[in-house]
């Protein structure tokens, strides 16, 4: 196991945006971490990284390799962030430094982490460029990223967060802002280099459809805790949570066009007024008084599957209780 | 059938200064040479990815600017003959829904007074009529009637898009121009205002111009689709013929780039090298050519004319229809 989040909570004032998460990540493999805004997802990778912004606040445990994260120095925690876990986030052109070029950026982070010379940092920074697949790696080395468009950008930022030689990498988003034949060309690239580098990714992702093609475990956040997770063919064949049923019933699929979509009802609950019971029940079909004030765990289900719901627990203990 | 909308040889090209002397020279085709109808009550999908001039379409077709060249004519009318006067009684039968709702909403003004302004501009009602009417088409786009009184910023963005929407239905509009109405909204969110549009448009029979990037949404609510590339309409064809049997190079490699969540739907991938051309100088010939595994000597000089018959048009020399 690579990294393993034990109860993580990450709280802002009243508003808990991560709310006790328990989730692993094996190394070598890929994980799509999806919801949709709000749900926590984003603060998890950040959480994951030490980057929480002020004045949010941390607990639980965050093990990676067997090392807990929260209870690094800062430049402890500086080492393993874009060393041993790189990132790579939406916005590469808010990420990326202006006024330097990108070939300084990447041999900036080349020698964070490897105490080398100036000329072998820009050799190592012009090989990273050619590794993401950049043309004329050696002439690109000295553009400025307003030279590059979005997808060389986020090429780009892939070479920085590469740098450190990264056994995880974390990806929030990493397509949303590019066209859709540039998010394959990026998508490609990351499959292509994971298999070669054998690293873990966290892909984190509001996209179902870039889950179902590219991850081979998904975890489902909603009001800021893990309502399912699985093996990516089982959870999208056959969900188990009722959240999940309903965002796979409200994507439009190819040869069900005209008919109504199945949307959810309502909206996502206020985080700083969390209800009691279940977060999904007031747009749940299949709520039941109960789940007003029971608080659903989060329990396994066989092929290595787990869902919180009580209605779903109910009928599983039925079923046992039957036999 | 006469249209609804006839758009006919549509142009914009924006002067672009370049150089230390900023001399005007070289133009940014946005749109050049798009012609499209549309029925009443008939929903084309507009499909483009960034640069390929669907928002600036968009705008030219309800003439919020002036075209370099071409024809609108709405209703049987000339959009381009009126004049301002006779633009703005025009335009209330023409309505546009953006994607952003919060930038589009101004946040110091209430609901009633934002879905009710189009109302007193053009005269149709107002007191107590006016009031009725914003309070009937709020109900109708799901918003309480506590909304009236409140602002924008109180409500999410799903809420958001249906006090947008209910600004452009108020006016009993015959044709809507959506540019991305759903693509800030997550999932869920989306569907419901994608069955919304789908309802009022039952209702009331309007037509959509539905502009957006998202192939699956728009397979799922346009009759018509047409793909655009650099200013242009590569293919145009009802949406059935499309999805099943798209001629042009650009759309089956758009279509097959779109992640899917169902294995059985999903197509061998056609990944494009590079990326699109800048619309300034654009490349002679077909504009898609240097991305094109297909292209023809052909392909680099002659640019190649949608052409087909009347529910599928394709612009291209390898693959005509």
């Amino acid at each position: 196991m690579l990294l393993a989040l034990e109860d993580l909570r990450v709280t802002f004032g009243a508003a808990r945006a991560v709310d006790g998460i328990d989730l692993t990540l094996d190394a070598g493999e890929t994980l799509g971490l999806v919801g949709e805004s709000g749900c926590g997802k984003t603060m998890t990778a950040l959480a994951i990284l030490g980057l929480v912004p002020h004045p949010g606040c941390v607990s639980g445990a965050i093990r990676f390799d067997g090392r807990d994260l929260t209870h690094l120095e800062p430049a402890a925690l500086r080492a393993v962030r874009g060393g041993q876990i790189g990132m790579v986030f939406q916005e590469p052109m808010t990420a990326l430094n202006p006024v330097i070029t990108v070939g300084a950026q990447i041999a900036e982070a080349v020698t964070l982490h490897d105490r080398i010379g100036r000329a072998a940092a820009h050799a190592r920074a012009v090989e990273l460029l050619h590794l993401v697949e950049i043309p004329e790696p050696a002439q690109r080395a000295d553009a400025y990223p307003h030279q590059l468009s979005g997808g060389m950008r986020q090429r780009v930022m892939l070479a920085i967060a590469l740098a450190g030689g990264p056994r995880l990498l974390i990806a929030d988003e990493p397509t949303t802002a590019l066209d859709v034949t540039i998010q394959a060309q990026i998508l490609d690239l990351f499959a292509t280099l994971q298999r070669r580098l054998g690293m873990a990714v966290l892909l984190v992702t509001h996209d179902l459809g870039i889950v179902a093609e590219r991850a081979g475990r998904v975890a489902i956040m909603y009001a800021g805790r893990l309502v399912e997770d699985g093996p990516v063919a089982e959870v999208f064949a056959a969900p188990l949570h009722p959240y999940t049923r309903g965002l796979l019933a409200s994507i439009p699929r190819a040869g069900v066009a005209g008919r109504r979509l199945a949307a959810i009802p309502g909206s996502v609950p206020d985080l700083r007024h969390r209800p009691s019971g279940c977060a999904f029940r007031d747009r749940c079909p299949d709520a039941v008084a109960a789940c007003a004030h029971i608080d659903p765990a989060l329990r396994q289900y066989p092929a290595a599957r787990r869902a919180a719901c009580l209605r779903l627990a109910e009928e599983a203990r039925g079923a046992e209780g039957s036999r | 059938m006469t249209a609804l909308l006839a758009v006919r040889d549509l142009r914009k090209h924006f002067p672009v200064r370049r150089g230390l002397l900023r001399r005007a020279g070289a133009a940014l085709r946005a749109v050049d040479g798009v012609s499209f109808d549309l029925a009443a009550g008939e929903t084309l999908g507009i499909v483009g990815e960034s640069g390929s001039g669907k928002t600036t379409l968009a705008r030219l077709v309800l003439r919020l600017i002036e075209p370099t060249g071409g024809g609108v004519r709405f209703d049987g009318t000339d959009l381009l003959a009126l004049d301002p006067a006779a633009l703005r009684r025009a335009r209330r039968a023409m309505q546009l829904v953006f994607q952003d709702p919060v930038g589009a909403l101004d946040p110091r003004q209430c609901v009633g007074d934002i879905v009710g302004e189009g109302l007193a501009i053009h005269g149709l009602a107002a007191g107590a009529a006016r009031r009725t009417r914003v309070a009937a088409v709020l109900q109708r786009v799901g918003l309480g009637a506590d909304a009236v009184d409140r602002f924008p910023h109180e409500f999410s963005g799903g809420q958001r898009q249906r006090i947008g929407i209910a600004r452009a239905v108020v006016l009993e509009p015959r044709l809507i121009v959506a540019d991305e109405p759903v693509s800030a909204l997550d999932v869920s969110i989306q569907a419901q205002i994608v069955n919304l549009l789908q309802d009022l448009q039952e209702e009331r029979r309007i037509a959509y111009l539905f502009i957006a990037h998202d192939l699956r949404v728009v397979e799922h609510i346009a009759h018509r689709v047409a793909i655009m590339y650099l200013g242009r309409i590569v293919e145009l064809a009802d949406r059935r013929t499309l999805y099943a049997g798209a001629r042009h190079p650009y759309t089956r490699a758009l279509m097959s780039a779109v992640p899917s969540i169902d294995a059985a739907a999903r197509r061998e991938r056609v990944v494009l090298r590079g990326e699109a051309p800048s619309p300034i100088d654009p490349p002679a010939g077909c504009p898609f050519h240097p991305r094109c595994a297909f292209a023809e000597l052909r392909c680099r000089v002659e640019v190649p004319a949608l052409t087909g018959s009347m529910d599928h048009q394709v612009a291209c020399h390898v693959f005509p229809v």
